[in-house]
């Protein structure tokens, strides 16, 4: 796979939300194989894509990160049992409602990726910073303040 | 909070393509954070022990190391946090080497990505709260579902270590499918032998209580303290004082009752004991036939029988057990033949099932062992046999293999031949698939030996000729079409979840496959495991198996068991859901959509409902979290507010 490089410059604002029981292991599977992938990708780790909050995906595109990826565990492969129709539904629902927000569905996407698929995460990682690289930056919804937590940088 | 963060250089492998240095330094300026260091092997004795010493030196509260995948270390470091007197929650990780420092060489971007990463986990270590697990007494008695051999199996196993053990069957005698065979591959030992003094021991240890002819009502509560209510089916025979004579049953006048252990080959009496070596050996009325229930009238059993047990105005009974583990070995049932019309399955007598087949065979079967057609009762002398009726065939929804058809199949034509010398035989099969411990020599003995006639190829129609059957179909590695002329046809019916078995995982809170075989918790690590802690799966009811594989899964489940009752306490963990009550709105949202029921009402002063969770059952996944519209019930360690300030933290 060829490494695209990225300097602090043009690098986007990506956030993972991953399924601790599969795609975070998935994740640590491709690491541990050496499988080159872009840097932009921030990992938040998850017990279950049924965790996972509408409001977390917007809540990152409307204070401009640049695009979110969810995964978890293939359907019927839930540690959780149903976590992941759960998640399926809502998500699917989620990404329908964007573009009333004015956000573009395309910088959200969601996957299933198991613990072993280490080089289909590397695709999907691949793939995904490319297409928000090819979307570019993310002007975010309305006037973007400053949340109270943030720290000056670094 | 006062916090310490750790960055891990793991030897070069972190640090070869991360500035660790600058990381640590990064992370020094961050708010809360009062000391920050770099170290090379930070899982390393010494490692652990320099975070000790950082703890007690600062007074750190919360510490973040960045090193890892924390599917790796953070049982480790949070083991190591503890001695040094934190609460092990107290505790985040960053991932920098498998998703950072192992997937690009880039240095500036990995180390801009580190401290990223480090700035998430440090935001989200300020909702850290202190956690603390639960522990919970284990009721050391255990129930089995299903009394074929896998939960023989069990049920012995665990009375044997001393366990008390309930073991519930909905039929009226335990013994499952293998009751019912002749002889079992691939040694041809008696299967009633071998079954039959496993039945009694049932029948004599004095801590197995037997449920027979009952099903499960309902069960409640999670690992180490199960509810389990029973519906004991009505038999209108007082089975305490039934001593199994059968006097009533050759008195009974009603005599046209199908026999289900015969495979409805014969006939039994609207009063019966299912078969000789019955465990119970006690009668059981059906009252479909009992001429009392359907005319009002006859009371015959009731004035022969000598120990005075027949009671006509029995009903059911639900009884109530408590116990810690549940193992479920409800088996198989067969698939029904008559989905190819072309085998004439049903409306030919002569084309039968092997399951019947089975009771053809054997000596206390309806012919006593002789082997007979049902039709006229005349010695076949041409026997075919046909492989995957309703096995590897997506056309009917059974895509899968059963398993043991290629081996009975072999088995019976060597019993055929073996009952009658001059008999032909002939199999039609896809596959031979005989993969055990002398499976495959056992098939080869059936062919070189017995001179069994195996012909690749599907089967495409059974007609009748005179009083004979002629079976047309394909030898496909000749390419010819072949005819045979039959005066029996077994159709090796394939393996199918047992009825009701979706309905029993419901109950249960544990999952099936689109076929409802029952789902073990990984299908090579832990085969006899549920998702639900404390629920056990043994034998066909997870998947077609043989009965060695049924027996070996019996006792696998019995040693779960028996390691889960090693303790008188377990801890469980406290990463579950909790209910603000205050924002609680009843909805009932979170009760709906919880996998495990470990949500319920709780009445307050007033009556007041609200949500509650019970911290021992929840297995913590959050569905709850983001399905309540209040957000009033928060996943502890997964709140929120914790993963909001990690996105926060990116944002800025
Ligand atoms: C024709 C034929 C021949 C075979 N020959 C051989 C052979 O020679 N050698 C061999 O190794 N294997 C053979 N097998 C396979 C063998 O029958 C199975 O491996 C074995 O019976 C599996 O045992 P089990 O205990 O898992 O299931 P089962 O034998 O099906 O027992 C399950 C028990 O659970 C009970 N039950 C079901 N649902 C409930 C419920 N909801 N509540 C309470 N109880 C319930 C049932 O009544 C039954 O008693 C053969 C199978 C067939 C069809
Ligand atoms: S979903 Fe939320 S508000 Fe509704 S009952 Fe459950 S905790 Fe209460
Ligand atoms: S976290 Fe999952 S298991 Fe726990 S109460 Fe909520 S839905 Fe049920």
């Amino acid at each position: 796979m060829e490494e695209k490089s990225t300097t602090s410059a043009n690098e986007m604002k990506i956030i993972g939300f991953l399924c601790n029981w599969c795609s975070y292991g998935g994740a640590d599977t491709a690491g541990v194989s050496r499988l080159k992938q872009p840097t932009d990708l921030r990992v938040i780790r998850i017990p279950c894509t049924g965790r996972m909050d509408p409001l977390f995906v917007l809540k990152a595109l409307i204070s401009g990160i640049d695009g979110v990826l969810v995964s978890g565990c293939h359907p019927k492969d839930c540690h959780y049992a149903v976590g992941n129709f759960y998640a399926r539904r809502r998500l699917e629902v989620l990404k329908e409602f964007l573009p009333f927000l004015g956000i573009d569905a395309d910088r959200f996407h969601y996957t299933w990726v198991s613990a072993s698929e280490g080089q289909r995460w590397q695709e999907v990682v691949t793939e995904f910073s490319q297409r928000i690289h090819e979307l570019g930056r993310n002007p975010g919804v309305g006037t973007k303040t400053k949340t109270e937590n943030s720290v000056e940088a670094y | 909070m006062r916090i310490g963060v750790f960055v891990c250089q793991c030897g070069t492998n972190i640090a070869s393509t991360v500035d660790t240095e600058r990381v640590a330094e990064a992370a020094r300026r961050l708010p809360d954070v009062v000391y920050s260091t770099t170290y090379v092997y930070t899982c390393s004795e010494p490692g652990q022990q320099e975070i000790q010493r950082a703890i007690e030196a600062y007074n750190l509260q919360g510490v973040v190391v960045a090193a890892c995948s924390p599917r790796m270390h953070e049982p480790t470091f949070r083991r190591a946090v503890e001695k040094a007197g934190l609460n092990r929650y107290m505790f985040e990780m960053a991932n920098i080497r498998e998703h950072v420092s192992w997937i690009s060489n880039d240095r500036e971007a990995n180390t801009k990505k580190a401290i990223e990463l480090v700035r998430m986990a440090v935001a989200k270590l300020r909702f850290n709260q202190p956690l603390f697990p639960s522990r919970v007494a284990i009721n050391k008695r255990v129930m089995i579902i299903g009394g074929g051999v896998a939960g023989i199996q069990a049920a012995l196993d665990c009375a044997d270590a001393g366990l008390q053990v309930v073991l519930v069957e909905r039929k009226a005698s335990i013994g499952g499918k293998m009751a019912q065979l002749d002889k079992t591959f691939p040694t041809i030992d008696c299967s009633s032998c071998i079954l039959g003094p496993k039945m009694v021991d049932v029948a004599q240890k004095e801590n197995i209580t037997l449920y027979a002819y009952s099903e499960i009502e309902s069960v409640s509560g999670y690992v180490g303290n199960f509810t389990v209510k029973i519906r004991k089916k009505a038999t209108y025979v007082d089975w305490t004082a039934c001593t199994g004579c059968g006097v009533c049953m050759e008195k009974c006048p009603s005599r046209k009752v199908l026999d289900e252990f015969n495979e409805e080959l014969s006939f039994t009496r609207a009063i019966s004991i299912p078969f000789p070596q019955a465990i119970p050996k006690k009668a059981t009325i059906n009252p479909k036939y009992c001429l009392h229930f359907t005319k009002g009238k006859c009371g015959i059993c009731s004035k022969v029988c000598p120990a005075k047990a027949i009671r006509y105005d029995m009903t059911d009974e639900v009884v109530t057990e408590e116990v810690g583990a549940i193992i479920v070995a409800t088996g198989y049932d067969l698939f029904d033949p008559s989905a190819y019309g072309e085998y004439g399955a049903g409306q030919y007598r002569d084309v039968i099932t092997g399951i019947q087949y089975e009771r053809i065979l054997s000596a206390s079967g309806p012919f006593g062992g002789h082997i007979k057609r049902p039709s006229d009762g005349k010695e076949p002398k041409d026997v075919v046999f046909i492989a995957c009726v309703g096995s590897r065939d997506a056309s009917v929804g059974r895509p899968y293999c059963s398993g043991v058809c290629c081996m009975y199949i072999a088995k019976q034509a060597i019993l055929t031949k073996d009952h009658i010398p001059d008999s032909r035989c002939y199999v039609f099969y896809m596959d031979i698939r005989a993969p055990g411990k002398n499976y495959d020599e056992f098939v080869r003995r059936a062919q070189e030996e017995y001179g069994v006639q195996y012909i690749r190829g599907r089967v495409g129609k059974i007609y009748p000729k005179g009083d004979r059957l002629v079976v047309q179909g394909m030898d496909t590695l000749l390419g010819v079409q072949i005819e045979v002329e039959a005066d029996l046809v077994v159709l090796a019916t394939g393996i199918e979840a047992s009825k009701g078995a979706r309905e029993l995982a419901e109950k249960l809170h544990i999952s099936y496959d689109q076929y409802g075989f029952f789902m073990e918790n990984h299908p090579k690590l832990r085969p006899v495991e549920t998702n639900t802690a404390g629920i056990y799966l043994a034998g066909a009811c997870q998947g077609p198996k043989d009965i060695p594989a049924s027996v070996a899964q019996g006792s696998a489940a019995a040693s779960k068991v028996l390691a889960l009752f090693a303790r008188d306490t377990i801890e469980t963990s406290p990463q579950v859901a909790s209910v603000n009550e205050r924002a609680c709105i009843a909805c009932g949202k979170c009760i709906e959509v919880c996998p495990y029921g470990a949500i319920r009402w709780k009445e307050l002063k007033g009556g007041i409902k609200k949500a509650e969770v019970l911290a021992t059952v929840c297995q913590g996944c959050g569905l709850c979290n983001a399905t309540c519209p209040p957000k009033a019930i928060q996943l502890q360690h997964a709140t929120d507010n914790q993963i909001l300030a990690e996105i926060e933290e990116l944002c800025a």
